[in-house]
């Protein structure tokens, strides 16, 4: 069973149908007055909670300070982090902020993604690969791909996200240098932008199982750097990351460091779909390499983020001015990709919205739907609590809604007119 | 099971940025049916250049998709000018497209070709001034 991250506080919420009517793969319904999630549906994608006019939808995430049992507390820090802080020139400042308030050490997943881009430069020169190649960073769209367009899952770059190659580093780096620690001692912290990160921490992805052991809430957290960061202690930590690790954090970064202009980056699920429409049907020829972020703007849009994302994106615009273009290069006379960052193992296909497991039953039941649909109002309403007449038609085939819930039909004239005639 | 279900959907022949959509919408009732990837992306890539063809040079037109239980047929019926040479215009690169639309990316002369190439069966009755219907289906076994 699939661990979402997306919980319901079911005393906010009131059952306006807005979430229905935002979800990208129609997974919410309104049931009794309340938002259902269908687990099987949900891509994490976060869409939700974005668009809740109560609050009542929100990331489940770890608390900082429920963690006192590990000896070695690391924080990996997503590059969205910096773009959250008004006037911030220097990295370094946010980074001791970390320090300050409780990690032992940091371990900046800009860092990583900095490798990440030197491999997928690699990667795209490998002979026989499926191109083009789609980024595996985001995991929304991992999951989307891999419940919809089961033709492009061998698409996907076969190497880890930044956050797993992050965490690998960051416990090697720990166990040299405090070979007094286990490996149960050693806790390392991924300060996430996003709901979907969350779920895919919990998850993994298809066979493979994360390497973070807690996941926190970049909003959390920013809250209690605001308390430790107006000290302005000088750093005596300093950070790791060139320009192309810090612009991994909006749309756009993660494919143009890939040195060819044969990319592509879209953000949001809708954009997306279509992105994705088209590469299946084969309608954007010589594409090399396409970046997909759920959220609009890339991750600095994630959720759990503080900042507008385009004001973040601008905000890491001034931080990276000065920086050089990459502080984590492989070994010139390194040509391959190492197996410990591989990662072979796709998420199954699903078919999510297969009505039945017989095609015979499958088309009985689609019929069915039509003649249903075709006697519905059309005006997509919501009040029904499905998100649209049609997906109405499909609960009420399915067994799950049934037709009086149909406001608009239940009050509507024609049955008198029509027993008047 | 001798029943079929069909879905039908008007290509607007106005609207260039609209084109696609009802391949969109074939991809999703397919996939409801529990139809195999790979067809489901064939009959989408047959659909989707049907539907440009349409838009490109006959003003729009109509689309039937139907479903049995050995396989789903692609209906394409348009009003538009007509194809003079079918032959010709089933070879791949040869195109009457307008530069306005080639200067979009489209009518690289590649439609019919890829619609022949992803379906099992293709036939074009074509009368110039009258219109044209496409008639192509993929077997499900």
């Amino acid at each position: 069973m699939f661990k979402h991250s997306v919980e319901l506080d079911v005393s906010k919420c009131t059952g306006c149908t807005t979430c229905i009517r935002h979800c990208p793969t129609e997974a919410i319904r309104i049931r009794e007055g309340r938002a259902v999630i269908n687990d099987d549906r949900c891509i994490d994608c976060g869409e939700c909670i974005r668009v809740c006019p109560n609050k009542a939808k929100k990331a489940m995430c770890s608390k900082f300070e429920h963690y006192t049992h590990y000896k070695w507390k690391i924080a990996l820090p997503a590059p969205a982090l910096y773009g959250q802080f008004d006037g911030l020139d220097d990295v370094d400042a946010v980074l001791q902020g970390l320090i300050d308030i409780g990690f032992d050490d940091v371990f900046e997943v800009a860092s990583a993604a900095e490798l990440v881009t030197e491999y997928t430069r690699l990667y795209l020169k490998t002979e026989g690969i499926k191109k083009p190649v789609i980024s595996s960073a985001c995991p929304a769209v991992v999951r989307l791909i891999s419940l919809r367009y089961p033709y492009l899952r061998d698409n996907i770059m076969p190497i880890l996200p930044p956050i797993e190659i992050a965490a690998m580093l960051a416990r090697k780096k720990a166990k040299e240098e405090h070979p007094e620690f286990d490996d149960g001692d050693i806790g390392i912290f991924f300060i996430s932008p996003c709901a979907a990160k969350v779920s895919y921490i919990r998850n993994g992805f298809g066979d493979y199982k994360s390497k973070i052991d807690v996941v926190v809430s970049l909003k959390d957290i920013y809250f209690m750097l605001m308390g430790v960061m107006k000290n302005e202690t000088s750093p005596k930590v300093s950070s790791k990351a060139g320009m192309i690790g810090i612009a991994w954090a909006s749309s756009g970064g993660e494919a143009s460091a890939i040195l060819n202009d044969k990319y592509l980056a879209a953000d949001g699920i809708e954009n997306i779909n279509k992105v994705l429409d088209a590469i299946e049907n084969g309608n954007i020829p010589q594409l090399e390499f396409v970046e997909l972020n759920a959220c609009p703007g890339g991750c600095v849009g994630g959720v759990m983020t503080i900042e507008n994302p385009y004001i973040a994106r601008t905000r890491l615009q001034s931080v990276r001015r000065y920086l050089p273009v990459s502080l984590n290069r492989l070994p010139s006379d390194m040509h391959y990709i190492p197996e410990s960052v591989v990662c072979s193992s796709l998420p199954t296909y699903t078919p999510i919205s297969r009505l039945s497991e017989s095609f015979s039953e499958s088309m009985r039941m689609m019929a069915e739907i039509q003649r249903i649909r075709e006697t519905l109002p059309g005006i997509d309403c919501g009040a029904c609590g499905s998100p649209s007449c049609r997906a109405f038609a499909e609960d009420i085939v399915r067994g799950t809604a049934s037709l009086d819930k149909c406001c608009v039909l239940v009050n509507s004239p024609k049955t008198e007119t029509e027993e008047t005639q | 099971m001798s029943e079929s279900l069909t879905f039908h959907y008007d290509v607007d022949g106005e609207d260039f940025t609209s084109a696609g959509q009802a391949s969109v919408q074939v991809k999703k009732n397919l996939r409801r049916l529990g139809i195999p990837p790979e067809i489901i992306r064939q009959v989408s890539i047959a659909m989707y250049e049907g539907e440009i063809n349409m838009v490109i040079h006959a003003g729009g037109g109509k689309a039937d998709v139907i479903v049995s239980e050995d396989k789903i047929e692609i209906i394409l019926e348009d009003h538009g000018p007509g194809i003079a040479d079918v032959e010709l215009a089933m070879q791949e690169g040869y195109s009457t497209a307008p530069d306005s639309v080639r200067s979009l990316g489209f009518g690289a002369g590649m439609g019919l070709p890829n619609m022949k190439r992803y379906m099992d069966e293709m036939t074009i009755d074509s009368v110039v001034g009258k219109g044209t219907t496409i008639k192509m289906a993929v077997y499900l076994s």
